[in-house]
């Protein structure tokens, strides 16, 4: 019963991870990769000589370049150029830098990045457009108090709780750590987009079945019942998935480091908002209408009094 | 009644199982039988309104396709897309130029000793583009060199000494009309060729100088026809007859067109991984999948125990199952894809424990395990519907949008099928054949307090 209790806390650390994120996601936004931006990358494995680069790329006639470290080398980043100069750059830092060795050429023409863009937004709306006719499906039917459009709104909360704080982690990560999100990572938030809404669905599914059944005293208990009911099944999934996720994370390969990454945290935060947010909210909400309710009450005493 | 039914289908349950398994398996097994069945080939039958599916004779051999197809990312080289600049070519014939101009570029690339190169075109947004995947490629620039180049067709007269071909001022810029046309009276296919005024002149004079000798026609500086030449041809019509299929005669058309249509192109996207990095990201996703599979199946078996046991067999049948249609698709693994089979274990693993769930929380308000785990199985259905229909939809999004990410949507979307099939047919096959004995009926064997007093 503690959990819905102590539901303002749950709301409170909540907003202690949000708000940082999105004071930084609307402040800087995220770091976009080549994918998106356009541009060539190089990716040298072997040495970690920053500086030794940036000599060897000005002398070979590039400019406005960026260099960063990787976990295994090195990463060089500028506008396209042109084959012949990229040529020249891996003979001479291969030839130049001990241990040097160019392993990843990503090179993405304004047509192609625009296209990449393009698409991602395309898929994102179609995504969430998809998720709110599902939900509207799910919640025709609710007894009540409550009715199906405060249970699709909440899910819908529940969702965008998710979306923020990968969106804000991300966009922290990419303002200090240089992280970039590429289409891997809007692969992982679809994913994440699903995996959300079904954990919230699973509980609130739960929550309409004992309100049918109707044998709870009242609205609180109804739906911190059925969390409890739940729980089991919540965690276990989530925890499941996130096993695989940390394995991945710590023994699957460099290039889908962040796309796990993302992965980890929206999932966590799917799990925590399922339980502790979009449930309490409900609870939350039902007090505010009955307040409403007894305040509209005494307001319209006097008036009767009068006549 | 329900359960004669149930028993029934069971059974039928586990005959499927075990065939499935049989087929899977030599399909798996990389030294097994070599299983030769006829090559689905789907063949677009026009005027009925139906798709016929048709064998063109050619057999799978799974012997030879064992191993699994790896993306670029994987097992190292180049993917280059390029854009197609059509301005120079008519609207209505710029389909025909692309395909001309991919038999070109084809023709470069065998030519550079590619094995099995990849290319296809496509348009885009407008763009007409031609994308070239090359594996295990050391030298991408060059090869870029080499398919950069635009075509070059031009025909060639003997010279003097008889032994070789010299230039001509006649190219592939002089050319209006490269087709191929059937003889009405023998019904064999022939080439016909048509000049503009200047080609025209050019080529009268050519076939003037040249009758009853060979006239080399060369694209990109190899000889790709040799025609005699029976008489002087004015007015710039000519035909190319000999003892073509009417697949060389196409061909022969293709190159002829491709060689008169000024269609430069321009990289617009290249990436290239070295093998190395590939080869290591494969150790390490496999020292990544073996340590997730252990800690799922421990997690599932010390927490569900007997149901844990059967979720673990049944995760064995999903990965024989996926390695199988892997192959029998040939689909290509990337990075993304090696990620989606591995987080769709985790999902097919949420699977079994919803049903799993459900059966003890049955058997928690009294009911038999027998009762229970049909329950469970029917009434854990809704729910695991909903959340594998979104995911699916999700994944066909992800498909649809194509690029890098294509490979992950795929293989999760086969993965949640696959988990379904391998739950809803293995563990549930498992689970009901112990359903009625009496050692099921121990609480211990699912972690469960039961109530007591009921069926």
């Amino acid at each position: 019963m503690k959990l819905i209790k102590l539901r303002k806390w749950w709301y409170l650390i909540s907003l202690i991870v949000i708000i940082p994120g999105t004071i930084s996601l609307v402040t800087s936004g995220l770091k976009r990769s080549i994918d998106f931006e356009g541009g060539t990358q190089i990716e040298f494995s072997g040495t970690q000589n920053q500086t030794k680069l940036e000599e060897v790329a000005r002398a070979d006639g590039l400019e406005n370049f960026t260099i960063t470290k990787s976990s295994t080398g090195l990463i060089f980043r500028t506008k396209t150029v042109d084959s012949e100069k990229e040529k020249k750059l891996k003979i001479d830092v291969e030839s130049q830098i001990e241990g040097a060795k160019q392993v990843r050429i990503d090179n993405v023409g304004p047509s192609i990045s625009s296209e990449i863009t393009r698409n991602a937004i395309i898929m994102i709306v179609l995504a969430s457009l998809v998720i709110v006719i599902y939900i509207a499906i799910m919640f025709r039917k609710i007894p009540k108090p409550a009715n199906s459009w405060e249970f699709g709104a909440f899910a819908i909360i529940a969702l965008l709780h998710d979306v923020l704080i990968v969106l804000g982690v991300f966009s922290l990560l990419g303002r200090f750590y240089g992280v970039e999100i590429d289409p891997l990572f809007i692969t992982a938030l679809l994913t994440i987009i699903g995996f959300s809404v079904h954990d919230t669905i699973v509980i609130f599914d739960r929550i309409r079945e004992n309100l049918v059944r109707g044998s709870y005293p009242d609205f609180e208990t109804a739906v911190s019942v059925s969390v409890y009911e739940m729980l089991p099944r919540t965690l276990n999934t989530s925890f499941l998935v996130w096993v695989i996720l940390l394995v991945l994370y710590f023994f699957g390969g460099e290039s889908i480091k962040y796309f796990i990454f993302a992965l980890l945290v929206g999932i966590f935060a799917g799990t925590y908002s399922s339980i502790l947010v979009a449930s309490p909210l409900l609870v939350t909400w039902e007090e505010y209408k009955a307040k409403r309710k007894s305040r509209e009450k005494k307001q319209r005493r006097p008036l009767f009094k009068k006549r | 009644m329900a359960r004669m039914k149930n028993k029934k289908n069971n059974w039928i349950r586990v005959i499927l199982l075990v065939l499935f398994i049989v087929f899977a398996w030599g399909v798996d097994w990389p030294k097994g039988i070599d299983i030769k069945v006829p090559k689905p080939k789907i063949t677009f039958e026009k005027k009925a309104p139906f798709v016929f599916f048709a064998t063109d004779g050619n057999l799978i051999d799974y012997k030879k396709d064992i191993n699994i197809n790896q993306g670029l990312d994987l097992q190292g080289g180049s993917h280059l897309v390029y854009s197609v600049d059509m301005s120079g070519v008519a609207e209505d014939q710029r389909n025909d130029a692309l395909a001309s101009l991919q038999k070109v570029i084809e023709n470069r690339v065998n030519a550079f000793g590619v094995s099995e190169p990849t290319i296809y075109t496509g348009k885009s947004g407008g763009e007409y583009r031609l994308t070239v995947e090359l594996a295990g490629v050391k030298d991408t620039n060059q090869a870029m060199d080499l398919i950069g180049k635009t075509a070059k067709l031009d025909f060639r007269e003997m010279d003097a000494t008889g032994q070789d071909f010299q230039k001509t001022d006649l190219t592939g810029s002089d050319l209006v009309r490269a087709t191929v046309a059937f003889d009405p009276n023998t019904n064999k296919p022939y080439i016909s060729i048509e000049f503009n005024a200047d080609g025209a002149k050019k080529f009268e004079d050519i076939t003037t100088r040249n009758v009853g000798k060979p006239v080399g026609i060369y694209l990109d500086d190899n000889l790709i026809s040799y025609p005699n030449v029976n008489q002087a041809i004015s007015g710039g019509k000519a035909q190319i007859t000999g003892e073509f299929t009417y697949t060389e005669a196409k061909n022969l058309a293709i190159q002829l067109d491709a060689g008169r249509l000024p269609m430069p192109i321009t990289n617009i996207e290249r990436r290239t991984v070295e093998a190395s990095l590939g080869q290591d990201s494969i150790h390490k996703s496999v020292v990544a999948a073996v340590i997730g599979i252990i800690v799922v199946c421990v997690f599932m078996i010390s927490y569900y125990r007997l149901l844990g046991v059967f979720s673990t067999l049944g995760l064995g049948l999903y990965m024989i199952f996926m390695l199988a249609l892997v192959k029998l698709f040939g689909i290509t693994l990337t990075m993304g894809g090696i990620a989606g089979l591995i987080l769709s274990i985790g999902m097919s693993m949420e699977t079994d424990v919803l049903i799993f769930e459900r059966i003890r929380e049955e058997m928690r308000n009294g009911r038999a395990f027998a009762h229970a785990a049909i329950l469970g199985f029917s009434r854990a259905w809704t729910s695991i519907r909903d959340s594998n229909a979104v995911s699916l939809i999700i994944c066909a999004l992800l498909i649809w949008a194509g690029g890098t990410i294509r490979g992950f949507a795929i293989v999760l979307a086969l993965g949640i099928v696959v988990g379904l099939t391998t739950t809803f047919l293995g563990t549930k096959a498992l689970i009901l054949l112990i359903a009625n004995r009496k050692f099921a009926e121990h609480n211990w064997l699912y972690n469960v307090e039961r109530e007591k007093g009921d069926k």
